[in-house]
Parts: structure tokens; sequence; C-alpha cells
């Protein structure tokens, strides 16, 4: 086995420095290494979105990213949505519109969603639709995921 | 896609109360959207070790030798588990034998071996090193298979129970049950039309998010800690109790969050493992299921065999029906098949009736529960069959239903009679609502379908401590999918008149709460809330002795409503529950509140459904365009919720109806075991899922709850199939509806 490698990142703001084995995903490295639990593990292989974080601006599965390859990155996962004590708009949308169930996915959705209406403020519910593909959410139908979002966008242009 | 010109998501209520019925914030949310709520998988411990399991490649084979020795010698490896390592007892031999298979291999993804490394990874080489030695047999994959003459046997000890006795006759029926009520012979010689035909469908599997996981500490002091994923933390100490041949007084299980469940989180798998490397290494032992695992490890629902005959007289009567259903139990007996000739004619009240339910093993995972587990099977079946019945008859698809529709007093076949049930309120807001009087796009077809769910009681308990600010923490011990804190909390903030938000709810481990069953069979608000109900009851019971005894006057003569304390004789006598709760201390003590109930009350819950398909002609791909779930049950304790839950289960129907299956090949290994070939539906798949909330109150519990989570996953296979039918013209009989199979069933 080769030794570890020294990874320099930056993670919801700070500077975060880790060691890891190659073979290892940079999921594995936020929730075991760093300890960063909040972004969820549900296939392993980039199907189902609950391991969903932003790096340096796009949005991806973190199991499909190795450790090693966040060398000099900036990362958000969802334990950065939040300003400080106060929720951000999805999540009081999410909470207030009941569209999590067991929250598994939640997470992942957050942290897609956030970046949709950072680029689209007012998205339709195609647009919607069609930028959380990549997140299952098995309890909800979507339904009210899709109005949560709508609602955030609404809260959002109305701030 | 419609738009809706009419207040989606409608609730049809009858009774107001005060908290009850509304939707406030729910209590562990904040957790949950910011990531700091903990699941199974992310509970860590000092020390702690990480386990994998050695799966079978076969589908069906003698297990001839397993050699464990060389990856015991892995540097990092602690220690190594076979089914030798559980206690021997015969009675639990097939149980165990599904944990850790002892001498066969009975599905593919069979756990043959656990180990326990200083990380996952080394596990996962040491995997690799366990050399098993196979005598690989011919596998059975479908009940037809399984049941045709000279079939491969799974079990040589297993003899067909043939109606309630020992046959003797080894085979892979496990059981063959009949309901009989009334004369069919003599039904269907009555009937002016007959409807017979078969339909098949598919394994499918629950699809919850979170894959299986469980971490154990067998401490030295002989006591047995687990943390895990669970529908019922009691079920978990009970069945490892069970498993490893020691008291439950010995074990202790912590609850961690849980991404899902469906049914499929109340057995167990890697947990006793965990606990046989604890105990061998004396460190606490985490194993996680990656995805591949839990679709051929765990639990999936099964596949089924079914043939509807239905006799009808020219009116639309039903004078005689006939249900023959076969399902997979997969590699052990006790497939669903029960519980769905519970359900299969339940909607409907018919005179003759006969129900043949056969439970047949097969070389797939061991089914376990899956919402409204064998219902949905059942209804494709019947529901498709009245279909056909009202189109031979050239009759509205509901006026069918409502003209048969089973109501109080009416007798199922399978014996029970029903208390006030809500099937002809819930075809009757199908039949008004807008969706089902809209015309119908061009080129669209739409199905309608009703299915039934009979609800459990069970038990539950529930402690309450006052707070000297008069807020109230609530503990409890039912594990919480979908919101379920709230909605017991909520039973109790409305007996004693305080805001939700005044009540810090709790799920807790089997230490520190009476025995509660599962989080499942739409009993967790019915039973737990009433549970909470209760223990408030006694709150406020003690409250007023309390207030009766500060003001020196006989508690009789006071009262307690919207929180407050009052005298029914003296106006000058007045007190709010936090009041008196600042006075607890110095009055007495604190007081505590407590129940633990069994409710017999339980109310049976109908849904129905309304969908427009369109069908591609070239591809015969299927879209749903527009959907409607309506659904009584009973008393909307949280009405979001309460829609959520018909919402989800709409749409694992509608994944279930057109996607969904265990895709096997000859040799009985799943062609699909990941998340991308096991297509659940994402959100670009879907509208959205319209409401109706019925509300008949069951008359067997307080608030008039029936139980909401699971009819609503029974509807929506056969609805799509008779609205693929109106589009197209092709009877569907077969799960999942692919594209293939919509073009070439036209054929």
């Amino acid at each position: 086995m080769p030794g570890k490698t020294h990874v320099q990142t930056t993670i919801n703001g700070e500077k975060v420095d880790f060691l890891c084995e190659p073979r290892q995903s940079l999921l594995e490295c936020l929730r075991d290494v760093i300890g960063l639990t909040g972004t969820k593990e549900g296939c392993n292989d980039g199907n189902c979105g609950a391991c969903t974080i932003n790096m340096d601006g796009r949005v991806v599965t973190s199991c499909l990213v190795l450790g090693v390859e966040a060398e000099g990155a900036n990362i958000e996962t969802i334990e950065g949505v939040a300003d400080g004590s106060n929720l951000h708009p999805l999540q009081l949308a999410f909470l207030e519109n009941a569209a999590l169930q067991c929250g598994i996915c939640t997470p992942g959705f957050i942290v897609a969603s956030k970046a949709l209406l950072e680029q689209n403020p007012d998205p339709t519910e195609y647009e919607i639709r069609f930028w959380l593909a990549n997140n299952l959410c098995r309890c909800t139908g979507y339904d009210k995921i899709i109005r949560a979002v709508q609602d955030a966008a609404k809260r959002m242009q109305e701030a | 896609m419609t738009t809706a010109d009419y207040e989606r998501n409608m609730v049809l209520s009858t009774v107001d109360y005060k908290v009850i019925g509304t939707r406030p914030v729910r209590h562990d949310g904040a957790d949950k959207v910011t990531g700091r709520a903990i699941y199974g998988a992310d509970f860590d411990t000092s020390g702690l070790l990480h386990g994998k399991i050695l799966r079978s490649p076969h589908a069906h084979a003698k297990i001839v030798s397993i050699d464990t020795s060389k990856a015991e010698a892995l540097e990092g490896v602690k220690a190594v588990a076979t089914a030798a390592d559980f206690p021997q007892t015969d009675d639990k031999k097939w149980v165990r034998d599904n944990i850790l298979a002892s001498d066969k291999a009975l599905y593919a993804g069979h756990a043959i071996a656990g180990v326990a490394a200083a990380s996952p990874h080394v596990a996962e080489e040491a995997l690799a090193l366990i050399e098993v030695k196979y005598e690989v047999l011919e596998p059975v994959l479908t009940t037809q298979e399984a049941m045709a003459k000279g079939a491969p046997i799974l079990h040589e000890g297993l003899t067909t129970q043939e109606l309630g006795e020992d046959s003797g006759v080894v085979s892979n029926t496990a059981d063959h049950f009949q309901h009989e009520k009334g004369d069919i012979t003599k039904g269907f010689a009555e009937a002016d039309v007959i409807i017979e035909r078969e339909y098949d469908t598919a394994m499918v599997h629950q699809g919850y998010i979170e894959p299986h996981n469980g971490t154990a500490l067998w401490n030295t002091d002989g006591r047995l800690h687990v943390w895990c994923s669970t529908q019922g933390s009691f079920v978990v100490r009970d069945s490892l109790a069970d498993l490893l041949d020691m008291p439950v007084s010995k074990i202790r299980v912590t609850p961690t969050e849980i991404g899902g469940g469906f049914g499929g989180k109340i057995p167990i798998y890697v947990e006793p493992v965990a606990a046989i490397l604890s105990k061998k290494t004396g460190a606490p032992v985490k194993i996680v299921m990656s995805r591949k695992e839990t679709f051929e490890g765990s639990g999936p629902t099964p596949g089924s065999n079914i043939k509807i005959k239905l006799g009808a007289k020219s009116d639309g009567t039903i004078t005689a029906a006939h249900a023959w259903m076969a399902m997979e139990a997969g590699g052990y007996p006790g497939s669903p098949v029960g519980a769905a000739a519970q359900c299969v004619f339940a909607a409907y009240d018919i005179e003759n009736g006969l129900i043949d339910g056969y439970d047949v093993v097969v070389n797939k995972p061991k089914t376990a529960p899956y919402r409204a587990p064998g219902a949905p099977n059942a209804a494709f079946g019947m529901e498709q069959a009245m279909n056909e019945l009202a189109n031979k008859l050239n009759m509205d698809p509901i006026d069918l239903r409502l003209k048969n529709v089973a109501a109080e007093g009416t007798q199922r076949v399978d014996g029970p009679t029903f208390r006030r049930i809500g099937a002809k309120e819930v075809l009757e807001a199908m039949k008004n609502h807008p969706h089902y009087q809209a015309a119908k796009a061009a080129g669209h077809g739409r199905g309608v379908a009703i299915g039934f769910w009979f609800n459990i009681g069970f038990d539950s308990a529930c402690n309450i401590a006052v707070n000297s600010d008069g807020s109230i923490n609530l503990t409890e011990g039912s594990t919480d999918i979908g919101g379920s804190r709230t909605s017991i909390a909520m039973h109790a903030a409305e007996v004693l008149g305080i805001p939700v938000e005044d009540v810090s709810p709790s799920v807790v481990d089997t230490d520190t709460i009476g025995f509660t069953a599962v989080t499942g069979g739409s009993r967790t608000t019915f039973a737990t809330g009433w549970a909470a109900y209760e223990a408030a009851q006694d709150v406020k019971r003690q409250s007023i002795e309390r207030a009766g005894s500060i003001w020196d006057v006989d508690p009789d003569s006071l009262q307690m409503e919207d929180g407050v304390i009052s005298s029914k004789t003296d106006s000058e006598l007045k007190m709010t529950f936090k009041d008196l709760a600042s006075q607890m201390s110095g009055t007495g003590g604190g007081i505590t509140g407590r129940a633990s109930v069994n409710p017999s009350g339980v109310g049976g819950s109908f849904a129905g459904n309304i969908v427009d398909v369109s069908v591609d002609d070239e591809t015969g791909k299927v879209t749903v365009d527009r959907f409607t779930c309506v659904q009584d049950v009973g008393k909307a304790i949280h009405p979001s919720y309460v829609e959520g839950q018909m919402q989800g289960g709409s749409v694992q129907g509608i994944g279930w109806a057109l996607n969904e299956e265990y895709f096997m090949n000859d040799q009985g290994n799943m062609a699909n075991s990941s998340l991308l070939d096991y297509r659940m539906p994402t959100s670009l798949d879907l509208p959205m899922i319209d409401t109706v909330i019925v509300e008949v109150a069951n008359p067997g519990h307080p608030f008039g709850v029936r139980g909401v989570g699971e009819a609503n996953i029974v509807p929506p296979t056969p609805a799509i199939a008779n609205a693929v039918f109106d589009a197209t013209g092709n009877i569907m009989t077969q799960l999942p509806l692919t594209p293939g199979s919509v073009l070439d069933s036209g054929k």
C-alpha cells in the first residue's frame, strides 16, 4: 500500500488539510477523514446524488472524485450552506414545505438546488426537475421538493 | 401537462382541532437540512473497526468448505466470522442461515462470511482471500419454475403445508392456503359476463437511499450495544437475542436516524455479523452495505404469478371472484401472499369468493416487507380485471366499483367484517375530482384503480416529563422515517392545549422506553400517537390533581382546557399549565405521564388513483402526464406529511409500474444491481402528484386516525396499466410495463 498523500483544500471557507490514500474517494475523505458526515453515501457510483457537493463552482457527486483530486479545490458541503445560525432560504423552504421525509437525500438536494438558484434565480418547474434529475429521493415523489425550490427562489428574489 | 384550474391538494376535513390538522415544522428538521442528523453510517465511536461481508456469487450452491486462514493472516484484519460462530440452536436455522449461510447458498448475494479490519478497504481485500468451495446447483428463479414437477429443491427439509396440514411432500411450495366465502361455482353460474386473466409481476426493491448499516459493541461486561438504522429497535433487540441465544436484558439497541425503509429495514442483516465480530475482537465493529449488497443481500418484495377470475351480472353486480396467487418468498419461506389475500378483494362486497395463496421459495433474496406488502401485486391483477369488466359491460369504471363497493358490515372473503371504512367516499371523491371530470388530452389514456391496506395496531409506549417552564419532553420508541416525531408530539399538544413547539420529542433506545413495535404497517402515528395521547391524558389528570391540592379543592371540581386549569364552579380559580409547571417543585415534585398501549381499533385505509398517460407509438415509452391520489386517512394529523406519504407511495408505484424489476440472468445473478440500471423515478420522469385527503374518521382512534403510509402504493400499477389500455387497447399482463412490452402486447 502506497503512503498517504497530503491534500490542501478550502472547505466551507476554511483551509483544510488532510491525508488520504490514493484509493479513497473525496466522499470518504469528507466523511471518515475530515468528519463532515452531512454528505451522504447512497450508492458510491454517482447515481443517487446523496453525496452531492459543490467543487470549484461545479455540482459533483463526491463519490466519483478521488480525495487526491481535491488538491487546491474550493469545496462547499451541506455544512456550509447555512450562514452561521441563519438557515439558507432553501433550508427554510425545505422545512416549511415538508420537502423531506427521511432526510437522507436532503443535503444533496439542497446543495444541488443552491447551485441552480445561483445561476438561474427564477427557474421553471421543468428546469428544476431537469437540474435535480441526478438526485434520487425515494420518499417524497419530488412534488414538495420542487415546490420548496420554487418557494426558495421566490424568497431569494424578494430578499 | 395539464394546468390545474382548481385548488390542488384538497383536504376534505370533517372535524377541526387546535393542533391536529395544522402543519408545523418538524422538530428534527433543522438537523436534517444542515447535515447534523446522525444516520447509521455516520455513527462513530472510539476504536471503531470496519466490517465487510463476503457474498455468494451463485444463486444455488452447496457450501463444501470455507477457508478463512489467508484472510485472517492479512495485516490489519482483526477477525473473520462464519455461520459456525452462531449458537447452533435447531429452531433458528433458517433465520441464522439468511444472516450467514451454513450449508447452502440460496441466492446470489447470500452472505457467507464477515471480516473486521482497521479500515473498510482492508476488510474488502480480505474478502478476496477467503476460499469457499461451492458445489453449484441449478437455480429456480420464478414461482412457475419452482412449482414445476421435478424442479430443483431448495430445502430438503421443506414440506408443503397444504390447507393447514403438513402434506409430508418435499417441495418448493412452503404453504398453500385458502379463504372461501359462499360458493363460487354457483356464483360463476349466475354470471352474465366472466373475465379471466393471468398476470405476472417482477421482484422489486424498496429502494431506500440509505443502505443497511449497523455498529455493534460486545462489551467486556457481556452486554451488547447496537446502533443502526432500523424500523424497529425492539425488533433488532429481540432478533439478536434469538440469534445469539442471549436474554434481551443484555442487549441495548440505539436507533440512529434512518434513511428510508418502506418495510425493508424491519429485518436485520449486518447487525448480528457486527456483533459476532465485536465479540471476537473486543472492539466496536461497523458494517455498511454497498448499494449492490443492498439489492442482492437484503429483502426485496416478491415477483408473483396471479390469476383472477370475475363473474358479474350485466348490471355490474359481481357474482363470484377467484384469486389464485403464487408469490416468491426468496430463499426461505415467508412471502407476503397472506397479506395479499387480505387485500385482493377487500374493496368489494363479494358474495361468492375463493382465494388461493401459495408461498414459494426461489433462488432470490429472502423477501421482506415493502409498503403494503403483497397488496400491489394482487391489485395489479384484480383492478385490471375490474377495468376489463367495466369495458365489457360498457360501464364507467368508477361506477362499476361503486356498484360493488365494500362498506361497514361487509364481510371480506378472507373473513373479517369491516367496521366504518371510506372506500365509497374515496371513489366518490375520485368521480367528483376535476381530474376525472376533465377531458383527456388527445392521444392520452386515462386509468383508475383503488387499493386497500388493513393497517396494524400493536404495542407502543410513551413517556412525558413536564418541565418547569410548561414545555414537555416526550420520549417514544418509534423510529422516525417521515416526520412521525412531530405527528406523535401533536397528539400530546392537542390533549394538553399547548403549542406543539412546546413539545420536545425524542426517539430513544430500547433501555429507555417500553416495548414499541416497528415503524411499519402504517401504525406509527396511529399507535404511538395514541400512546402519546394517553400519556398526555395522564399528565392532564395529575395536573388537575396538583392544582386541586394547591387550591385545596376537590380535583373533580376542576377542568383543564386549552392549557388552562380552572374551577367549574369558582371563576376566580384559574391557572395556566405553565403556571402550574413553575410550581411543581415544592408542591409534590415533577409531573411525569406514561402510557403503553396495544390498540385494537385499527382502521383500514383505501386509496384511489386517476392517471393520464401518453404512449410513444414508436418506442412504447409510457409517460405519466397527470396523477391524482385520493386516500381515506381517517384524520390527517399533519396534512403535509400525509400528502408526502401519498405522493411518495404513488411515485414508488409509478416506478414499479414502468421501470423497476430485478433483472436476473438465467444463472440467477441480478444484472441491474445499481441505481443506474435499476431505474427508480427521477424528478424529470414525473408530474406533480395531486392529492385529495378524505377523512372518514376511524371510530377506533381518539382523533379518528387510520394510518396513511401504505394503501397509496396499491393502486398505481393497475391504474397505469388501465391508462395504457385506454391509450393503446393493449391489456398489460406483466410488470413492469417496459417500452418493449407495451409494443409487444399490441401484437
